[in-house]
C-alpha cells in the first residue's frame, strides 16, 4: 500500500456504499486491516476489486470470520473485503432441485429457504457459516460419505477477480461439461484466487427419517472393521463416523441412515445386527439405534483456538491409521482426540491448545508413516506445525495462483507458508 | 518468439521426422507410426465429420514413456493429442496434422482393487466395463456408466467428465475420481490429490477436481484411484407409454416433487420408439408418443415403496400401460431398446448428427415443443431420446447427405436447438464434451470473460499450448509472461523457511 492512505480511502468509497477503517476487531492473524469494505452487489465487489488492485492493496476476503485462523496467516492484509453484505438466495427452483445463493448468506438462512420446500443443499456445515466460507474452506460435515463437499454439489460460480473482473463457470444445470469447472478450483481455495460471490447448487430432497446407530467399541481393529463393513454395505449409508475422545480408549462409531420413516427402521435394525456381528467380542456398547445424533456427532470436532490436524486414507488402513495416533500421543505425551468421517477415509486430531510446532510436527509424523504413499496425507489445518505430507501438484498450484492473482495480494503466504524445508 | 507461436505454426516435416527417431527410442519403433496409409486410420474420434490426419502416432506402454513423449514434444514445440479408446462425440481427441497423437490402447492394466477400501486403481486405458466387472466379485461396482462403456477407456472418462443414463443419482465420473497421476504439458509426472478424493482445501487447490473434463487440454492421465460403490440391494425398472411426451414429462416432475430420486429416468418419442422397435424388437407399447422408463436403485426396504410410489403417479399421469422388471434380463430386454436407440436411428435416414444439449428439467416441455416446430419448418426430422431426470437431451437430427443442402439444413437445425438449450439456461453439452465440434458455441454460453478466466487454468498448466491446442476454446489465449510486478520477498522467503505462494 504505497499510496497515500486518504487518496485510497475516496477510491474505494467511490467503489462501495460501506466501507470504514479497519479495526483490531478486524484483524486477520494479528494484522489489523486499514479497510473493510462491505459490497451488496456483485458490481460494487467488482469496483473494489478493481481499486484494491489499482491500490495494490493486499486483500482478504472474510464471511462470518470464524475459520480465518486456519492455515497459515497472510502476510499482509490492508483490506478485508466482507461479504455479509450480500446475503440473499436469489433463485430457488424447485422443480428443478437448484438455488442460486449470494455468497454472504449464511447457511443456516439458505436452509430453511430450501427446507420450505422439503429440499436441502445435503452439506453439514455450521449453520452461520456463509456459503462463501464454506466453498473456500471447502467444508463438509460427516454425510461427506454420500454426497461429497462442496466441490461435488457446487454446479455454478461467479467470481470476481483480482482485477475486478467478474467471471462465470458452470450453470444452473446439474448435467453440464461446458468449460472448466472453476468452481472445483474455487472450492478450497481459502480466498487466494478470487472473490467468490455467487453459487449455484444442486439441491437433494430432506430425507423423510433419519436414524443413528452407533455403538462402541473397545479397540481399533474392532472399530475400523465396523466402520469398513458400515460404510460398503448396501443398505447405504450416508455417514460412518467415530469418535475417541482419549488415546487408546473406547472408540465411538455411529452410522447415519436417511430415507422413509418405514425403510430407515428397517435398515437401522439390520445395520445394528451388521455392526454387533463384525467385532462381537470387542464390544463395548451394543448398537442402538435413535432418531437423534449421538451428543459427539458434529461436522467439525470443536477445536476453539486449539490444534486441528486432518487425516485422510484409504479405509482398509483404518486400523493402522488409529494405532499410530495412539503412539503419536504417547511419544509426545498429548492426548488428542480423534473425531471424524471414517467411513469417508477422513479424520480430525485435534489438541487443546497450541503445544508448539515441535510435537504437532512429530505427531503428525508419527500418523503419516502408518499411510502407504498416494494412499492419503496429514496436514495441519489449525495451530503451529509443519504438515507431514507434501501436498502433491504444489508446482502446478502455485502456477495456477500466479495466473490468477499476478501480483500476489489475494491473502498472500495463506497457503503453503506452513511449507518449511 | 514465443513457445506458443511455435505451437501454433508446428514443426517442419524434417523436425518430425527427427522427432519420430527420438520417440523410437523411448517406445521402440514398432511403437512409433509413421506411415501415411496408417496414419489415416486416426484421422478422427467417434465424431466423424471432424478429421486430421496426425503426423505421428505413438503408443507409450508405460507412465514414464508418456513423460518421455510428451517431454520430447515439448522440447519441440510440437502439439500433441492424447487418445483413449477415440469413442468421443466431440472431435475432442481429433490429431494435430502438425503433432502427435499418443494412444494409450496399451495402457490397460487394472493395478490393484482394494475392496475394504472400496477403491481401484487403473491404467488409462482400462475400459470403463472392466472396472465393474473386476469389482464385481466383491459386491460392488464402479458407477459411471456412459453407453459406451464396453469401449469407452476410463482415461478418456477423466477427460471427457463422462456421465452415462444412472449420473442423475450416482454422479459423474469427477464425483467418482480419487485421484490422478498425470503427464503434465511439460513432460512431468505428477500426482493430483492425495489419492483419497478429499480436496486439500482449504491448504492447497482441487487440481484434480479442476483437470477432470478438462478434455485432454491440461495433461494426459497415466493413473486413476477410482471410486466403488456397493451394488444396490434391489434394482426395478418401470417402463411407462404414454400418448404424448407432455404426459410423460409429467410424470417424471411428479416423481421428483415426491422427493424420489431415481438412478435414471429416460425417455423415448414416437420416433425413436419405431426405430428401436424395427431394429432390436423391443416390444415397447404400441403406437406409444413417448416411452418412460425409470430406474429405481437401493436398499430393498427403501426401493419397494419408492416403486409403488412410482407406478401410481406414472397412471396418474395417463400411462397408456405399466411394466416392470426387476431380475437383471428382464431389465436388460427393457433397456435393450433404449440403447440401441442411436443407433437405430441411424436406419431412418442415410445420416444423422446425435446432439447434446442441457435444459433446466422444468423447462424440457417448452424446448422439446421448439424442436417439434423447428422440425416442421424445416422438413428435418428430429428423433428424441433424452435423459429426462437432469434436462439432458440427445436430439438425433436425421438427414439425407445426398440431397444437396440438406446437411447444412440438418446442421441450422442442430445449432438452433443449442440456442434453444441456452435461452432457457442450460448448457451446450452435458457429457459429450465441446470438443472441436462445438467451441464457437462457447462465447453463446459464456462471456469474454468467463472464457478468459478459464484460459487462465490452461497457461498454468499448458504456457505453450501444446496440450491438444484448438479444443473447448474458439480463441486461445496467449499466455507469455505473467504481467504485473511483484514485492520485495518476505523475510522468511528469504530466509529459506517459507515458500511463496
Amino acid at each position: 500500500m504505497a499510496t497515500d492512505p486518504g487518496i485510497i480511502a475516496k477510491a474505494l468509497a467511490s467503489a462501495c456504499e460501506s466501507v470504514r477503517p479497519g479495526s483490531s476487531a478486524d484483524a486477520v492473524g494479528g494484522i489489523t486491516p486499514s479497510f473493510v469494505a462491505s459490497p451488496s452487489s456483485v458490481a460494487e465487489a467488482s469496483a473494489v476489486m478493481r481499486a484494491a488492485c489499482e491500490h495494490g492493496l493486499a486483500v482478504t476476503a472474510r464471511g462470518s470470520g470464524s475459520r480465518l485462523g486456519w492455515g497459515a496467516s497472510p502476510r499482509a492484509c490492508d483490506l478485508v473485503v466482507d461479504t455479509l453484505g450480500m446475503g440473499q438466495v436469489i433463485e430457488h427452483a424447485v422443480g428443478d432441485l437448484v438455488a442460486r445463493v449470494q455468497a454472504g448468506a449464511r447457511f443456516g438462512e439458505v436452509a430453511s429457504v430450501l427446507a420450505a420446500a422439503g429440499q436441502e443443499i445435503a452439506l453439514d456445515v455450521p449453520a452461520t457459516s456463509t456459503i462463501g466460507g464454506i466453498i473456500a474452506d471447502a467444508l463438509a460435515g460427516p454425510r461427506r460419505l454420500r454426497y461429497g463437499s462442496p466441490r461435488d454439489v457446487l454446479i455454478g460460480v461467479t467470481l470476481v477477480r483480482a482485477d475486478g473482473t467478474v467471471a462465470h463457470a458452470g450453470g444452473k444445470v446439474v448435467k453440464n461439461v461446458a468449460g472448466y469447472d472453476l468452481g472445483k478450483l474455487l472450492a478450497g481455495s481459502a480466498g487466494t484466487l478470487g472473490l467468490i460471490v455467487e453459487a449455484t447448487f444442486r439441491l437433494h430432497p430432506l430425507p423423510a427419517a433419519r436414524a443413528w446407530v452407533t455403538a462402541e467399541f473397545l479397540d481399533s481393529e474392532a472399530a475400523a472393521a465396523s466402520v469398513a463393513a458400515a460404510a460398503n454395505s448396501p443398505l447405504v449409508a450416508s455417514a460412518v463416523d467415530v469418535h475417541r475422545a482419549r488415546p487408546a480408549g473406547p472408540v465411538s462409531a455411529g452410522v447415519l441412515l436417511e430415507g422413509s420413516a418405514e425403510g430407515v427402521a428397517v435398515r437401522a435394525g439390520r445395520m445394528a445386527g451388521l455392526l454387533s456381528s463384525c467385532a462381537p467380542s470387542a464390544l463395548a456398547r451394543e448398537p442402538t439405534a435413535a432418531p437423534v445424533a449421538p451428543p459427539w456427532w458434529a461436522p467439525l470436532p470443536p477445536f476453539d483456538d486449539g490444534t486441528l490436524l486432518r487425516v485422510t486414507f484409504w479405509v482398509s488402513a483404518l486400523a493402522r491409521v488409529l494405532d499410530a495416533i495412539d503412539a503419536a500421543a504417547r511419544q509426545t505425551g498429548t492426548s488428542p482426540v480423534v473425531h471424524g468421517s471414517a467411513g469417508a477415509g477422513l479424520l480430525y486430531v485435534t489438541l487443546p491448545g497450541r503445544p508448539g510446532a515441535g510435537p504437532v510436527t512429530r505427531l503428525a509424523d508419527i500418523i503419516a508413516a502408518a499411510i502407504p504413499a498416494g494412499r492419503g496425507s496429514v496436514v495441519v489445518v489449525a495451530g503451529e506445525g509443519r504438515s507431514a505430507s507434501a501436498i502433491p501438484g504444489a508446482g502446478l498450484m502455485r502456477s495456477v495462483k500466479d495466473q490468477f492473482d499476478p501480483d500476489g495480494r489475494l491473502s498472500p503466504g495463506r497457503i503453503f507458508e506452513r511449507e518449511a524445508p | 518468439m514465443t513457445a506458443s507461436l511455435e505451437g501454433a505454426q508446428g514443426s517442419s516435416p524434417q523436425g518430425l521426422a527427427g522427432l519420430a527417431t527420438a520417440l523410437a527410442r523411448v517406445v521402440g519403433a514398432r511403437n512409433v507410426i509413421t506411415d501415411p496409409l496408417e496414419l489415416r486410420t486416426y484421422e478422427c474420434d467417434g465424431l466423424t465429420s471432424h478429421r486430421a490426419t496426425p503426423a505421428l502416432v505413438v503408443f507409450p506402454a508405460t507412465a514414464g514413456q508418456v513423460a518421455a513423449v510428451v517431454g520430447q514434444c515439448a522440447g519441440q514445440g510440437v502439439p500433441f493429442v492424447a487418445r483413449g479408446s477415440g469413442t468421443g462425440l466431440s472431435g475432442g481427441a481429433v490429431p494435430r496434422e502438425d503433432g502427435v497423437l499418443i494412444v494409450l490402447a496399451k495402457m490397460r492394466s487394472i493395478l490393484e482393487v482394494d475392496p475394504v477400501a472400496r477403491r481401484a486403481v487403473v491404467e488409462p486405458g482400462v475400459t470403463n466395463l472392466a472396472v465393474s466387472q473386476a469389482a464385481a466379485p466383491f459386491g460392488l461396482f464402479y458407477a459411471p456408466d456412459p453407453s459406451s462403456q464396453v469401449v469407452c477407456s476410463v482415461g478418456g472418462n477423466v477427460a471427457e467428465n463422462s456421465g452415462g443414463a444412472h449420473c442423475l443419482k450416482h454422479g459423474f465420473t469427477v464425483n467418482h475420481v480419487l485421484g490422478l497421476e498425470i503427464v503434465t504439458p511439460a513432460g512431468d509426472l505428477v500426482w493430483l490429490g492425495d489419492g483419497t478424493g478429499v480436496p486439500p482445501g482449504p491448504l492447497g487447490y482441487d487440481l484434480l477436481g479442476a483437470f477432470t473434463g478438462s478434455e485432454g487440454t491440461l495433461g494426459i492421465v497415466t493413473k486413476v484411484v477410482v471410486k466403488l460403490t456397493p451394488a444396490p440391494e434391489a434394482v426395478h425398472l418401470v417402463l411407462a407409454g404414454y400418448a404424448t411426451l407432455a404426459d410423460g414429462g409429467r410424470a417424471v416432475s411428479e416423481i421428483i416433487a415426491a422427493g424420489i430420486v431415481p438412478a435414471a429416468i429416460e425417455m423415448m418419442d414416437a420416433l425413436s420408439i419405431e426405430a428401436a422397435e424395427a431394429a432390436v424388437a423391443c416390444g415397447y407399447p404400441d403406437n406409444a408418443g413417448a416411452v418412460l422408463l425409470v430406474e429405481l436403485d437401493g436398499p430393498a426396504a427403501e426401493v419397494e415403496a419408492e416403486l409403488a410410489t412410482v407406478r401410481e403417479i406414472c397412471a396418474a399421469a395417463g400411462a397408456t400401460e405399466i411394466r416392470t422388471a426387476d431380475d437383471p434380463a428382464q431389465r436388460a430386454a427393457i433397456w435393450k431398446g433404449r440403447k440401441a436407440a442411436f443407433a437405430a436411428v441411424g436406419r431412418l435416414a442415410p445420416a444423422y448428427i446425435v446432439q447434446d444439449g442441457v435444459v433446466p428439467r422444468t423447462a424440457l416441455g417448452d424446448v422439446l415443443a421448439r424442436i417439434s416446430e423447428l422440425s416442421q419448418r424445416t422438413g428435418i426430422r428430429v428423433a428424441n431420446v433424452f435423459h429426462a431426470g437432469d434436462g439432458n437431451l440427445h436430439p438425433l437430427v436425421l438427414y439425407n447427405d445426398g440431397v444437396p443442402g440438406e446437411a447444412e439444413r440438418a446442421e441450422q437445425v442442430s445449432g438452433a436447438i443449442l440456442d434453444a438449450c441456452i435461452e432457457h439456461g442450460g448448457s451446450i453439452t452435458g457429457e459429450h464434451g465441446v470438443g472441436i465440434d462445438k467451441s464457437r458455441y462457447m462465447p453463446k454460453m459464456f462471456t469474454a470473460e468467463d472464457l478468459d478466466t478459464m484460459q487462465l487454468l490452461r497457461c498454468a498448466f499448458d504456457p505453450a499450448s501444446l496440450c491438444n491446442p484448438g479444443k473447448v476454446f474458439p480463441t486461445p489465449r496467449l499466455c507469455g509472461e505473467i504481467p504485473g510486478h511483484r514485492r520485495a520477498p518476505h523475510p522468511a522467503v528469504v530466509a529459506g523457511q517459507a515458500e511463496i505462494f
